[in-house]
């Protein structure tokens, strides 16, 4: 069994997938807690990113690491396993985004809105072996489906 | 499997009683914490490969090398199972006895660990970053591959010797021909690519009939030789326990490879017949199979200096280098000594004629006297194998008498004597058959555990005992139950390995040919009655997850874990298929089930290894139609 663990301790963070990220409160009681990150960049090693216009070859990398590493688990229209992604841009700041897809474990064993995500989809979202400027593609590509 | 003389080795006080009280406090590693070293232990007739922590002594891990796995699937899944191919045809479990691990400059490199397959003969690699076998070499010309696989100082070869003399080439002989020259011997150098750890075969050297027992290859000044012992040189057939006890001395084989290596580039070596698989394990891609046929066989007639005997009384079994290359300790199951050897008095001496008692098929033999360095007198009855702290001390394990004997290089001074529950084979130090031994754990290694464990029927668990070996003197620290028989053992210090470790196979780099990355490639393919489902996993669902086939297909399941995340293997598991355990599939990894259609119906598939809070709903069914 191997829900809970600690990768902290195995070296290198490397990152991760699937973003899990929408969640929207749709008028019901906010969880005091998450109400309190919004805004939050979660845990992880992204401090800042400087959004620019959108950067089509970035998203069209972007696009393909997706597909293979976080598509299994996201949809953008309807939760799978994970949440639907539409307007996750919206909702989450950048280096969240990126911290969840890079770090995962941690985000969701420490950071409240991870926390308030694991709780509903019951699924810890994977590390998948994205590197850092992945992440930043797959971040470029979930901006343009936003766009759309 | 009779125990000889208990009484003997529990002279020193019975039971543990002599346990220093702190042992358990030595030898506890705290939740959370982990051992300071690696044990990798064969696993004798279980053909498989066991790996403990040290000190805790708690199992890790069994690795499957000669004999199929249904843990894993390993030998079964269209990955693995050409892994087992031999000239016998698929050969799905041996007899393993022997771990060398590679080493650089004498030392232990944590890169690969080997092992001998004894009753078919072979020799496995073993990669020591993911802990799995990835190449099994088959070896012609041999019948029984014991004295195997020992590595020369920088892995450039491992040496393999046949157990059990035959005809070479092979024939139907009247039997008791092996007492008139009929039978042969070989002895293989199988050369090691630096880099990649490919095994090739280079040459075999034909040898006396004579049954060759153990290896170790020199060190430093002795480099270039490696010393094999032989029992029965009375070329005994009938009775062997009795007539191949005869003789008051054996040999050790001298050999020097680097001679002969010379002799084989000098076009001394000729064309000889054999036929062997050589079967590869590419990295995440089915395992390659390859029938060679032929090798290069020197005689050692055409090549002077390649060879002397020592004689070395008596039965010999272990011949074990000390890490400054000078000493060969002789272990001789049957004396009454513990004879050693001189590495300078054999060059001294090894082309004089006054030094030599006889020839053996052109191999001059050495007078004992001539080559040895000492003798440990009366140490203890039946000493089998020795390993060296790197402090001046070297421990011999005893047969007989079930104990471990402390002893002084130089000195030939008996120090301690260590009580072993009970009949212990071989022993290991950590790094205690290379050049820098890191001389703090001893373990021995047991075939006999009476009244040591709770009794679970008749057969009771064979056991290693681990001592602390870094004070003055010696002590006991705990007793474990093991797998199978733990034959022979490596110990490598944790940090040499634990930072390696493979976490993944990266899915970019999965060259599998039936490999899809990505669900969307999610299929199912028919061509004529052969059906390939192309399927993906990842928690906590499969790709198709409702699959269609008509009674009688071929269906191939190539199942991609697309997981990349450390320690999320998937499992699949078909109800009723009948030539197929379970797969365990690690991420980024594709692994193929075949089956074949039953009558129709429906089936369920699943995952085994729990992998999520929705692991009991990673579940499917497959509709088998008329
Ligand atoms: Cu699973």
């Amino acid at each position: 069994m191997k829900i809970i663990k600690n990768i902290i301790k195995f070296g290198k963070i490397t990152p991760v997938l699937l973003g899990l990220i929408a969640f929207s409160f749709c008028g019901k009681e906010k969880p005091a807690e998450a109400e309190s990150s919004v805004g939050s960049k979660g845990i992880g090693p992204i401090t800042s990113v400087t959004l620019g216009a959108l950067d089509e070859g970035m998203a069209q990398k972007g696009k393909q690491n997706f597909e293979t590493k976080c598509s299994a688990c996201h949809k953008f229209e309807e939760k799978v396993v994970g949440p639907a992604l539409k307007g996750v841009t919206e909702r989450r700041t950048p280096e969240w985004i990126m911290n969840m897809i890079l770090n995962p474990m941690e985000m969701t064993q420490k950071d409240p809105i991870a926390q308030e995500l694991l709780a509903e989809h019951l699924t810890q979202m994977t590390f998948q072996n994205v590197q850092e400027s992945e992440a930043r593609e797959i971040l470029e590509y979930l901006r343009k489906m936003d766009k759309k | 499997m009779v125990l000889i003389s208990l009484g003997y080795g529990c002279k020193g006080g019975a039971a543990t009683a002599a346990l220093a009280s702190d042992a358990a406090k030595r030898v506890y590693v705290a939740p959370g914490e982990k051992d300071e070293v690696y044990a990798f232990l064969s696993g004798g007739f279980s053909g498989q490969m066991s790996v403990y922590g040290i000190p805790s002594t708690r199992l890790f891990k069994i690795i499957p090398v000669f004999s199929v796995f249904p843990e894993n699937g390993y030998g079964y899944d269209e990955e693995t199972k050409n892994m087992l191919r031999t000239t016998h045809g698929y050969v799905p479990w041996d007899d393993s006895h022997h771990i060398e691990a590679s080493m650089t400059d004498g030392k232990q490199d944590g890169r690969w660990l080997f092992l001998n397959a004894n009753n078919t003969p072979r020799l496995a690699r073993i990669d020591l970053r993911s802990f799995e076998t990835k190449e099994i070499i088959e070896i012609p010309n041999s019948a029984g591959n014991h004295a195997s696989p020992f590595a020369t100082e920088n892995t450039e070869y491992l040496m393999a010797a046949t157990r059990f003399s035959v005809p070479i080439p092979q024939a139907s002989v009247p039997i008791e021909n092996f007492s008139k020259g009929d039978f042969k011997g070989t002895v293989t150098m199988v050369k090691v690519d630096p880099k990649s750890g490919r095994l090739s075969l280079e040459l075999q050297i034909l040898v006396p009939g004579f049954d060759y027992d153990l290896s170790h290859c020199g060190k430093g000044k002795s480099h270039d030789w490696c010393f094999f012992t032989s029992y029965n040189s009375e070329q005994a057939y009938k009775m062997i326990e009795v007539g191949a006890s005869k003789n008051d001395k054996d040999y050790i084989l001298a050999f020097n490879w680097v001679r002969a290596k010379q002799c084989l580039d000098q076009g001394k070596a000729s064309n000889f017949g054999g036929e062997y698989y050589r079967n590869y394990l590419p990295e995440n891609q089915p395992a390659i199979s390859e029938k060679l046929s032929g090798v290069k066989m020197l005689q050692p007639k055409d090549c002077p200096g390649v060879m002397y005997y020592m004689p070395t009384p008596k039965s010999p079994h272990g011949t074990d280098v000390d890490p400054t290359g000078e000493y060969i300790v002789g272990g001789g199951k049957l004396a009454t000594v513990i004879p050693v050897h001189s590495f300078s008095k054999l060059m001294d001496v090894k082309d004089k004629p006054e030094h030599r008692s006889g020839m053996i098929m052109d191999i001059p033999i050495l007078k004992y006297e001539s080559t040895l360095a000492g003798e440990v007198k009366k140490p203890c009855l039946g000493p089998l194998h020795t390993e060296f702290d790197g402090k001046g001390y070297a421990y011999t394990s005893c047969f007989v008498s079930s104990e471990v004997v402390k002893w002084e290089l130089g000195t030939w001074e008996v120090e301690q004597h260590l009580p072993a529950y009970y009949s212990v084979g071989h022993l290991s130090i950590v790094g205690g058959s290379s050049k820098d031994p890191y001389g703090k754990y001893l373990i021995a290694l047991n075939k006999i555990t009476k009244d040591r464990y709770l009794p679970v029927g008749m057969e009771l668990p064979q056991s290693a005992q681990l001592y602390d070996i870094s004070g003055g003197k010696a002590e006991l620290l705990s007793d474990f139950p093991t797998v199978g028989e733990p034959h022979y053992s490596q110990m490598i210090p944790a940090k040499l390995l634990m930072d390696k470790a493979a976490k993944i196979y990266p899915l970019e780099e999965n060259k599998h040919p039936y490999a899809i990355k990505n669900e969307k490639d999610a299929r199912v393919v028919r061509e004529g009655n052969t059906v390939r489902v192309y399927m993906t996993q990842i928690r906590s669902h499969f790709k198709p997850d409702t699959i269609e086939v008509r009674s009688g297909d071929t269906v191939f399941f190539h199942v991609t874990n697309l997981e990349q995340d450390f320690d999320i293997p998937h499992g699949f598991a078909v109800g009723g298929a009948p030539e197929m355990p379970n797969l365990l599939i690690m991420p980024g990894q594709t692994r193929t089930f075949k089956w074949k259609a039953p009558k129709p119906g429906i089936y369920p598939f699943y995952c085994t290894d729990f992998c999520s809070a929705l692991h009991q709903e990673m579940q499917q069914y497959i509709r088998v139609l008329p």
